[in-house]
């Protein structure tokens, strides 16, 4: 009983995916063509209205299990914020990314799918959800955010499923 | 609603302002500024000032957003200096609180040069460093907007209510049920309501009223029937009826979809700012403006995706202002 107990728990443990704390979907400047990173924040499902309030209801009732959001800055130039939204499953992840109207958007080269708006980038990859939202209206927003979301999804891509 | 020409507002303003300072002048509580409005000139009076160069390169200019600070107050007031018209929101020894809203990060959330700007005006009003707390929800909110937390008693305070503390007794009316904020119950004698101009994805907008859910300790628990009658029962509860004496809606970015969080593609520039006394008016007024972009832009009006901000009409029959725009007095500026 004891040994099934431990093979069990074991299992438990060896899960891959966002239920593993050390799941780090950030890049370093290396990875995301000079984005350094600051501050990084980790929210639960049941925490997550301290972070985004109202607009955490359509998250929850998605299917989600956790949040990772961290803040970035290009050169001096730009800053930005990257949620990675770790859902359930990836049909979740497809449903929040599909929820958000296209318009003024064109696709972007990143994940499974993605759509860039200029000063923002979202993107899925399985059950991953990823929101970039750069906060300066310039030129090199969407160029200098696909660089960061192609490191994000590098590190998602590994972390998988 | 309406568009009242200068003449007008200079006498609606006059006879207002008149009668403000008579019955202050008799010692009674000018939180009750908003309803005397309604019960003396009959309308709300909303500003809405806009300054098409607001930004440059990008950026706010700081000069010109407390130009428009100026010019909106005045015209609000109908005075020609803006230490007139702060003198008729706080009196000096009064402690001021100034509720931001900063949950959506630097994007869309309160510009701390709008807020810089109403300190700057608050001192010269007489009021002291010391006795003004900028505060919101949390002290990381606060700093994901721009502001750097200061607890230090010898001046201008920066705090979030994890700093401060809810009460231990609840407040309750109708629906609501909630710990109020220390810094609404315990600090502030006089509050400032700096809410923004955006869409909310679940109670279809969030400006003045709901701004107040900041000031709770569970606003997680009032977002069922698209806010309704949440968003009006809290703010019902007494410390906040009683102290906010004035809404100056951030404008200056404006998000007609996607909100609370920042969605710079949902995002447009209304570089205004909007003020008002009764923010059942002024929510009124924020929601026709968003509605009218959101048709600019081809989308579905809030009633049509099940978001339709039904708590503005609940708020009105509370009494706490007047969602009839023939009883909305709007002066563009």
């Amino acid at each position: 009983m004891r040994l099934r107990l431990r093979l069990a728990w074991l299992l438990v443990a060896l899960l891959p995916g966002c239920s593993r704390p050390r799941l780090d979907p950030f890049p370093s400047a290396q990875e995301s063509g000079g984005w350094i990173k600051g501050r990084v924040r980790t929210f639960e499902a049941a925490e997550l209205w301290r972070y985004i309030d109202g607009d955490a209801e359509r998250y929850l009732q998605a299917g989600i299990e956790r949040t990772f959001s961290a803040e970035y800055r290009y050169q001096e130039r730009l800053e930005a914020v990257a949620d990675v939204h770790c859902m359930r499953t990836a049909a979740a992840a497809r449903r929040i990314f599909e929820w958000e109207p296209s318009t003024g958007s064109r696709p972007a080269p990143v994940g499974e799918a993605a759509r860039s708006y200029g000063t923002s980038l979202t993107f899925r990859r399985g059950r991953y959800f990823v929101r970039l939202v750069a906060y300066a209206d310039s030129p090199e927003a969407g160029p200098a955010l696909l660089e960061l979301a192609k490191g994000i999804d590098a590190r998602l891509a590994r972390a998988r499923p | 609603m309406h568009k009242a020409t200068l003449t007008r507002r200079h006498w609606a303003g006059s006879c207002l302002a008149a009668l403000a300072d008579a019955a202050c002048s008799q010692g009674r509580d000018r939180s009750a500024g908003a309803s005397q409005e309604l019960t003396l000139t009959g309308t709300a009076r909303v500003v809405i000032a806009r300054d098409p160069g607001l930004r440059a390169g990008g950026s706010v200019d700081g000069t010109r957003l407390v130009n428009l600070l100026d010019r909106a107050l005045q015209a609000f007031f109908a005075v020609d200096k803006p230490s007139e018209a702060w003198r008729r929101i706080v009196r000096p020894g009064e402690v001021v609180g100034l509720k931001v809203n900063c949950l959506a990060g630097k994007g869309a959330s309160t510009h701390p040069a709008l807020v810089e700007a109403v300190c700057e005006r608050l001192q010269q009003a007489g009021i002291r460093a010391r006795d003004i707390l900028i505060w919101d929800r949390l002290s990381e909110d606060l700093e994901s907007a721009g502001f750097r937390i200061a607890t230090g008693r010898d001046r201008i305070r920066v705090m979030g209510n994890e700093l401060i503390g809810y009460e231990d007794e609840l407040s309750s009316w109708g629906s609501a049920g909630s710990l109020l904020a220390k810094a609404l119950t315990r600090i502030s004698d006089a509050v400032i309501n700096l809410p923004v101009l955006k869409d909310h994805g679940i109670v279809g907008i969030t400006l003045a009223l709901k701004n107040l859910f900041g000031a709770v300790h569970n606003p997680n628990k009032y977002h069922p029937n698209a806010g309704d009658p949440y968003v009006a029962d809290v703010y019902m509860l007494p410390p906040i009826r009683q102290k906010v004496r004035l809404a100056i809606c951030d404008a200056i970015t404006a998000q007609y979809e996607g909100g609370p969080s920042y969605m710079p593609q949902w995002s447009w520039p209304f570089n205004g700012l909007l003020v008002a006394r009764d923010p059942v008016a002024l929510d009124y007024t924020g929601w026709q403006i968003i509605e009218q972009e959101r048709a600019r832009r081809g989308l579905k009006p809030l009633k049509d995706v099940g978001r339709e901000p039904k708590w503005i009409a609940t708020a009105a029959r509370h009494g706490i202002g007047t969602n009839d725009p023939r009883r909305i007095e709007r002066l563009e500026v």
